[in-house]
């Protein structure tokens, strides 16, 4: 028995050399494979249905008549924030755990199979009525609006195929760990599993909210607690968009500074800020409902303090992404309090892409810090600042590490090489989509501190001055989306190119080493049976009395409208 | 292990959100300048019937303040087109009679959201003559970028 166990042991070492010599295996490459070119095609159809919005909102363009604003804008949500971003995340971090925990279990990729297809199926289950103009009901979906009962019904295949997916993820962490007890787990698997805890245990909320609302859309249950289906909403919409964002952050903290030709940050710290990230999360949430009724004065100011927690990990990302690059340059021979940045290498997609990402996450995340708390957020609630704020979060700082973590990702999955063409053609690629993005972004920013609202066709209001005032502002919507639209065109080309027809070859998986002299990172970072409970612990805080109070003092419920 | 600069940096960060919280929390327990939460429960689809939505219009209620009863339905505000002296403070006590709405005024922070179920107040004194644009900015079906009244101040 014994010698058994010990042979396996050493196969599964030899396997894990093999892997990180000879790159990924040809199985674990097709999924990951496969999950990123549905990333990308949603990100084209996504893009295309974002130009229209950008041109009609400008006024510059009607739409069809058997295809409306509103339908455009639900698809545009969901294949930009639930499709292009879950894809691309899933695929990346199973290449990650295939590739620093020695390939992936022959179950654990079946279970991935099966949440793509789940996925799959249920999107296709959601946009039909979206076309069909029965689910124009846009990404929040809040009740008491209810669209056809099959976009519930597929929100629900969607969510248990990232459950597999997330649940995968855990047992080839858990059987890693058997076989090399007492090692940490290698950080970039450290960051995917803190993404799919936080997919798994964020999505159970929305989960219910689901199962509430088909027995009601189906007309089998009269009415809904329209207050709760929110607040459910928002424990997981908002902890979505975290998810993403961790990714990136994954990329900036492991990725990045082996492209640069440096090292990782300090591994401890690294590990307390996906810690601190999960734990903090869901609760950040509630921010999307600080002008609404119903909840007392307190409990809004409990969650701004929850809230505008999350932005200290963010901060100490900040310093440690700067410090990281100041020291990599100066190794290289860099000079003077700021000359050193000559010495990184901007003309590496790789590194400028995330590197412009992070950039702009610096007034992103002052957004955010602004949203969250009482006074500015109702200045800018519901207005289009926030959607410039998303663009910018989103857009800029997780879809641009996504692009830059693509121009390696793809070549090592599909064992070809970034050729220099591409590599030049990805330069211009993130020019013109940080122009775009700045263009849009900072317009929709300006126009909505002047109030103009969100989620909006083209209007103006019977021709009112103000609205009218407005104008100016939206034409750049509709510039800054033509050329994110250039951009989304060369990005999908590239990444067809370096698929199927770059020249082939071995890319490496690149992934920092922690610095020579740097002490050992203390166990307690790897008990997340423990952060799962602190996180349990939080959530607990934050919901339970404000839930309780909807569904005790619960008004009477609103039935189903169909108001488009 | 840690640099100055980091530590300095942490603390920096710490202080900066701390100051945050302190002075959301400082507006809205001192000044009273919290956001708008009242709690008042309303039946969505007895509406009319309920008072003070039974009667929706605009009422002095003392020198320079006026009271707005006000229901959003899709897609318009019912009582529409009001109108006030210019330095008078307006309470508007709003509801939705079907699905969530989004209350703003352009040029001002009133904004607040309108929820079936829940009566919500929010007041805003208002200085500067003109027409302020009032509009629904929380999408509520296929006339939602038509949802819009005006105030005017005199
Ligand atoms: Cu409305």
């Amino acid at each position: 028995m014994e010698t058994v166990i010990k042979q396996s042991g050493k196969t599964q070492a030899i396997k894990e050399k093999a892997n990180k010599v000879m790159g990924i295996s040809l199985e674990d490459a097709k999924l990951t494979k496969s999950y990123l070119s549905v990333a990308f095609l949603a990100i084209l159809l996504g893009g295309i249905l974002g130009l229209l919005q950008g041109l009609n909102r400008a006024g510059m363009f009607e739409l069809p008549a058997w295809l409306n604003y509103y339908q455009v804008l639900t698809a545009h949500g969901l294949l930009l924030v639930v499709v292009l971003s879950a894809f691309f995340t899933i695929g990346y971090f199973y290449a990650g755990l295939s590739h620093t925990l020695g390939g992936l279990l022959p179950k654990v990729r079946k279970m991935a199979w099966i949440g793509f297809w789940m996925k799959i199926f249920g999107f296709v289950l959601a946009v039909i009525p979206i076309l069909m103009n029965e689910a124009s009901v846009m990404y929040t979906f809040y009740p008491p609006m209810a669209a056809s009962p099959i976009f519930y019904i597929g929100l629900v295949f969607i969510v248990l195929g990232v459950w597999m997916c997330a649940f995968g993820a855990f047992i080839n962490v858990a059987s890693w760990r058997k076989r090399n007890p007492g090692q940490h787990i290698p950080i970039l698997s450290f960051f995917a599993t803190g993404v799919f805890v936080l997919l798994f245990f964020g999505s159970i909320p929305v989960a219910i909210e689901v199962f509430t609302i088909i027995p009601w859309a189906f007309g089998w249950v009269e009415t809904i607690n329209v207050m709760v289906a929110r607040t459910l909403f928002w424990a997981f919409g908002h902890t979505l968009v975290n998810i993403w964002y961790l990714t990136a952050v994954s990329a900036w903290y492991v990725i990045v500074p082996k492209v640069i030709g440096g090292r990782r940050w300090n591994d401890l710290l690294t590990r307390i800020v996906v810690i601190a990230l999960v734990i903090m999360n869901i609760t950040g949430g509630f921010h999307h409902q600080i002008i609404d009724p119903g909840i007392s004065e307190p409990v809004k100011y409990m969650h701004v303090f929850m809230s505008l927690a999350i932005g200290f990990p963010s901060l100490m990302t900040a310093y440690a992404m700067f410090a990281v690059f100041e020291r990599t340059a100066r190794r290289k021979g860099g000079k003077g309090l700021v000359g050193w940045y000559k010495k990184l290498p901007w003309g590496d997609v790789r590194f400028l892409a995330p590197f412009i990402a992070m950039a702009a996450f610096i007034p992103a995340g002052a957004g955010g810090i602004a949203q969250t708390t009482n006074q500015l957020n109702q200045v800018v609630h519901n207005t289009m600042w926030v959607v410039g704020h998303f663009h910018l979060t989103l857009g800029m700082s997780v879809v641009m590490t996504f692009f830059g973590l693509s121009y390696w990702l793809i070549p090592y999955v599909s064992k070809r090489v970034l050729t220099p063409q591409i590599n030049k053609l990805g330069v211009i690629q993130t020019i013109i989509w940080t122009l775009g993005m700045i263009i849009m972004s900072g317009a929709m920013h300006w126009v909505g501190l002047l109030g103009s609202p969100r989620r909006t066709s083209y209007s103006t209001y019977f021709d009112n001055a103000t609205a009218l005032s407005w104008d100016p502002y939206l034409f750049f919507l509709a510039i800054g989306g033509t050329l994110l639209m250039i951009g989304v065109l060369m990005q999908v080309y590239a990444v067809f190119y370096l698929m199927f027809f770059a020249p082939k070859g071995n890319t490496e998986f690149p992934i920092a080493e922690v610095e020579e002299d740097e002490a050992p990172t203390p166990r307690w970072t790897e008990r997340w049976g423990l952060w799962v409970v602190c996180m349990i612990v939080l959530v607990g805080m934050a919901y339970v009395i404000p839930l309780v109070d909807f569904i005790v003092n619960a008004p009477p419920g609103s039935p189903p409208y169909k108001t488009w | 292990m840690m640099h100055r600069s980091e530590k300095v940096w942490l603390i920096l960060s710490f202080g900066m959100i701390i100051g945050f919280m302190l002075i959301a929390g400082y507006q809205a327990f001192a000044f009273e300048m919290g956001p708008p939460s009242y709690g008042e429960r309303i039946d969505p689809q007895k509406v009319d019937e309920t008072p003070p939505f039974d009667k929706p219009g605009i009422k002095k209620i003392g020198e320079n303040e006026y009271e707005v009863v006000m229901t959003l339905q899709v897609f318009s505000f019912t009582t529409s087109e009001i109108e006030v002296p210019a330095g008078s403070t307006v309470h508007f006590t709003l509801t939705s009679k079907d699905v969530v709405h989004g209350f703003q005024v352009a040029e001002t922070n009133l904004n607040a959201m309108v929820v079936p179920g829940y009566v919500q107040k929010i007041t805003q004194k208002f200085d500067k003559p003109g027409e302020y644009l009032v509009l629904c900015n929380e999408y509520c079906g296929a006339g939602h970028q038509m949802m819009s009244t005006t105030i005017t101040v005199k």
